[in-house]
């Protein structure tokens, strides 16, 4: 559906988007993620069609985004960051205008602005001036903007910023439904959100890919993938320490005192799994457990690492 | 072509939408009651020098005024406020050609133009039943000053597109608009200072003249050198509109 082929922005001496590659494809939905000014809401626009890529190419459904252009567009329903919107007119009136800009002929004109009204749940305001509707409603409409003419492709902007968590909770449930009819390529840095709704995701920095795979794929190859916790009240931490390091399949371990617990973090070596030590030496010692966890590495993680950013929580 | 009128309408609606179309109505309507009463005193005062109500209608300096001071207002907002609030993304990834967006935005300013001047033919037909005196000599000097109007219209609003192009602050699109009509309002004026004989620089400024060209074509004088001017200065500015628009959008 998509094809990114060393993609690149400059901004005079500034790039802000260098040789991307990805590709989606049909039925989709990526994420791109990245942190701010990473060149997400830049590749978002060349794709779009809005700015002309420096250099490298990207095609949509097979047609150049920048040379057949007009082809390219009819098939992308494009929801800007901050979602630009005509404040002087009125839901309906807008939504129709645009249907029928992207090429939506008259006689399905009605129909289809009926349609996208009840599907992002815009009947209340559909007579009302959008001006005046407040941040939820008005990215709504940009969503009902994105898809009034069925396009195979929608490109989201950040489509849930800004929004309170009910409304994010709305904007997600509709952009699930969308995924049976539509591709999608959405950029977040609400990582949950990534996980919950993309099958893909690309991780951006600086205007480079770092990564791109299956949310479990990233999470498998980077963070510290088999991290064991264990609870334990044991007589003299240092010296239990000292006796967990003494497995084969253990690499490192430390501790930190809570309460009456000791708390060891236990790194395994590759593709070593030492719970069921853990538990035999707890019991040849007669330590008391409480705890023994392998807590999955969140994609949080696997983003601070790619992206370089201070893992405050540890 | 659809997409042109989809756009077109759009255009004219926006334009209606703001209350700023209002107060331009309003406030032209006004001053051009007052000129249709100074038209009509000049014709009864010193009917040696004007002929017809159409004629002196189109000729006081209460026809200029607004008419010079209108353009900036009508267009400072086409493209400005559009690259302002950033729907310029929206107008811009729909599948709509640079041209289109140009033209309609054009279109739109001179439809709003043209709707202003509607009432001025109410005044003749008027002024016709009232005094049983026909406000022109012929049907030629309507003909001449509403295409003259229009053709000026057309140029000047061009103009005005052009500033709104160059900035996303609507005032200073107004400036410039401004600042170029009447740049070359003045430079028609020329004509009027310089020495009557040899000079070429009054040859030259006189066929520029807006005044000279109104004056003509509102006796029923329809002269094609004008015409072609015009028509094609109004589609060189919009070309200059079109690159510019597209430049600074794919600088952004």
């Amino acid at each position: 559906m998509v094809t990114v082929e060393k993609l690149s922005k400059r901004y005079g001496s500034l790039c802000a988007v260098s040789e991307v590659d990805f590709e989606v494809g049909k039925g989709e939905i990526v994420g791109l993620l990245g942190p701010n000014g990473a060149g997400k809401s830049t590749t978002m626009k060349m794709l779009a069609g809005y700015l002309p890529p420096t250099s490298g190419r990207a095609t949509i459904a097979g047609y150049d985004v920048f040379s057949q252009s007009l082809q390219a567009r009819r098939r992308i329903g494009y929801m800007p960051e901050n979602v630009p919107l005509y404040p002087d007119m009125r839901v309906r009136e807008f939504l129709s205008y645009r249907a029928a800009l992207k090429g939506v002929p008259g006689r399905r004109l009605r129909e289809r602005t009926a349609d996208v009204i009840e599907l992002c749940g815009l009947q209340e305001v559909a007579t009302r001036i959008i001006g005046r509707l407040s941040k939820g409603y008005r990215q709504r409409v940009g969503l009902a903007d994105a898809m009034s003419h069925e396009p195979d492709l929608l490109i989201l902007d950040e489509p849930t910023i800004g929004l309170d968590p009910n409304q994010i909770r709305a904007v997600r449930g509709m952009i699930r439904n969308l995924r049976r009819h539509h591709t999608i390529l959405i950029s977040t840095h609400i990582l949950p959100e990534v996980e919950m709704l993309c099958s893909k995701v690309v991780i951006l920095k600086n205007g480079r890919v770092q990564a791109a795979g299956t949310p479990a794929e990233l999470r498998a190859g980077h963070g510290q993938a088999g991290l064991v916790e264990f609870d334990a009240v044991v007589p003299d931490p240092l010296a239990a320490a000292a006796l967990l390091r003494a497995d084969s399949s253990i690499q490192s371990v430390t501790h930190r005192q809570d309460g009456a617990w000791t708390v060891f973090s236990i790194v395994p070596k590759p593709a070593h799994d030492p719970r069921e030590n853990l538990f035999r030496t707890a019991v040849e010692n007669h330590w008391r457990v409480r705890e023994i966890s392998r807590p999955e590495a969140s994609l949080e993680h696997v983003f601070a690492e790619l992206t370089g950013g201070e893992d405050w929580e540890r | 072509m659809r997409t042109f009128f989809i756009l077109w309408r759009r255009e004219i609606a926006s334009a209606f939408h703001q209350p700023l179309a209002y107060i331009v109505l309003f406030f032209f309507l006004i001053v051009t009651g007052f000129n249709f009463q100074a038209a009509v005193t000049l014709l009864n005062h010193s009917p040696g020098s004007v002929t017809t109500l159409v004629e002196a209608f189109f000729n006081t300096v209460y026809f200029w005024f607004p008419f010079v001071l209108v353009f900036p207002l009508l267009t400072m907002r086409v493209f400005a406020e559009e690259v302002r609030s950033g729907t310029v993304e929206l107008l811009m990834t729909a599948p709509v050609g640079d041209g289109q967006v140009v033209l309609a935005k054009f279109a739109g300013c001179l439809f709003f133009f043209t709707v202003l001047w509607v009432p001025s033919l109410l005044y003749f037909l008027v002024f016709g039943q009232v005094t049983g005196v026909q406000a022109a000599g012929a049907m030629g000097s309507y003909l001449g000053a509403y295409s003259m109007l229009f053709l000026m219209g057309a140029f000047f609003t061009a103009v005005g597109c052009f500033a709104s192009a160059l900035t996303d602050n609507q005032i200073v699109a107004a400036v410039i608009g401004f600042s170029g009509i009447l740049a070359f309002f003045f430079l028609g004026l020329l004509s009027f200072l310089l020495p009557a004989t040899g000079s070429a620089l009054r040859e030259a400024t006189f066929y520029f003249s807006p005044l000279e060209h109104m004056m003509a074509f509102s006796q029923g004088l329809w002269d094609t050198r004008p015409v072609v001017f015009y028509i094609s200065s109004t589609v060189a500015v919009l070309f200059a509109t079109f690159h510019i628009f597209q430049y600074r959008r794919w600088r952004a």
